[in-house]
């Protein structure tokens, strides 16, 4: 099939397989997936500039299925959604400001590059360690019988006594978040969490899920089915300005993205039906690997120079 | 419980089996025809095709959700 937009001839069913894996993955972690759509579009020789808008505003519908699903759920919170997607946009245009700066010094791939490898590495590295001590403090408390019923269900983190003295830094204004189970914390410590997730987001390129959702959980202390849903919810209104900003730059091909859209919706009900079936610490620890796949496409990238 | 998940996944099948149809006859309709519109708008006007984007990508999950949605509900109430 011929895309007039961005010149390229690719196989439609293709496109529709490496929407529905990416849907899949978009359900049940609350990521954009570009780590996999990006290197799978350019495959198909789809130019780079392309590949980064396309992606983009594929990632619109999917969020938007994806979301819906999980609210359904009562996985949203729409307050914090809302408020995050002021600081990741924010964040987004400081990342991008800082890639031009770098391309003016003329090392943007080099930095760029080892940054993505170190903090792929570090979310992984981290959320292995504590979703697998949760997990082992989980078990060692249900075997002494100190957990029953619905206690059991709760949302554990080991690193959650990091997690609650965030949330009593008061710095003025103070806001609540019901939907989430947080009585109280401080709005600059939201919207800098958010605003951290664009920077990596205009500078790493992609929606930045992969550390916007551990943050949400580690940072804010969000439970971790409601940070999948939350974080699909805040993509929609950030890829949404990120795939306009592209759009009237040039670089969104929309006909590719509407059909990688159409598997994106079966895969993103499958991901959000799964998440119901496992419990917070096994998402994380399945979270895992997904950094670690970037990584690995970076490194690639770097020792071959050949560009995904 | 096992019967149950046999029949979720042959309604999944069978939903899997009606959405390719379908989105087989929206590539050739749908993209076939705005395909050479979207061509121009993008190189005349950028501003009108990233509002028209970014509508169409939405329209399009509203639509496709509410299809997938409709589907599964419809396949699972006649295997009952």
């Amino acid at each position: 099939m011929f895309f007039p937009i961005s010149n390229a001839h690719i196989n439609p069913i293709y496109l529709v397989v490496v929407g529905f894996i990416i849907g899949i993955l978009g359900g049940f972690f609350g990521v954009g997936g570009s780590f996999i759509a990006g290197p799978a579009l350019r495959l198909m020789g789809v130019d780079w500039n392309y590949a980064v808008g396309t992606d983009l505003a594929h990632i619109v519908g999917k969020s938007i299925v994806a979301a819906k699903q999980h609210r359904a759920l009562g996985n949203v919170d729409l307050k914090l959604g809302s408020i995050m997607a002021f600081g990741t946009i924010g964040g987004a245009e400081c990342g991008a400001q800082l890639i031009q700066a770098l391309k003016r010094a003329g090392n943007v791939n080099m930095v760029v590059s080892y940054v993505a490898i170190v903090v792929y590495l570090g979310i992984s590295v981290f959320m292995l360690w504590e979703s697998r001590k949760t997990l082992q403090s989980d078990k060692r408390r249900s075997q002494a019988g100190l957990v029953k019923g619905a206690e059991s269900k709760k949302d554990r983190s080991a690193f959650g006594p990091v997690t609650r003295s965030i949330q009593r830094v008061k710095i003025w204004p103070m806001i609540a978040l019901p939907t989430s189970g947080i009585r109280e914390i401080s709005l600059w410590i939201v919207l800098l969490v958010a605003f951290v997730g664009g920077i990596f987001s205009g500078f790493l390129g992609g929606g930045a899920g992969y550390i916007r959702m551990p943050s949400m959980v580690y940072v804010l202390g969000v439970p971790t089915h409601l940070a999948v849903g939350t974080d699909l919810f805040e993509i929609v209104i950030s890829a949404s300005y990120g795939t306009i900003s592209h759009a009237i730059k040039g670089n969104v091909d929309i006909l590719i993205a509407l059909v990688m859209h159409t598997g994106a919706v079966i895969g993103a009900q499958i991901g959000v039906v799964a998440t119901q079936y496992f419990a917070g610490p096994k998402i994380r620890l399945a979270f895992v690997p997904l950094p670690l796949i970037g990584a690995a496409i970076v490194i690639y990238t770097l020792m071959t120079g050949h560009k995904l | 419980m096992k019967k149950e998940a046999a029949k979720n996944l042959r309604a999944f099948a069978i939903e899997l089996a009606v959405y390719a149809v379908l989105v087989t006859c929206y590539f050739f309709l749908v993209l076939h025809l705005l395909g050479e519109w979207l061509y121009h708008l993008e190189a005349r006007h950028r501003y009108t095709y990233a509002v028209v984007a970014i509508l169409l990508i939405a329209v399009q999950a509203v639509a496709l959700d509410a299809v997938t949605t409709l589907l599964f509900r419809f396949l699972r109430r006649r295997g009952r």
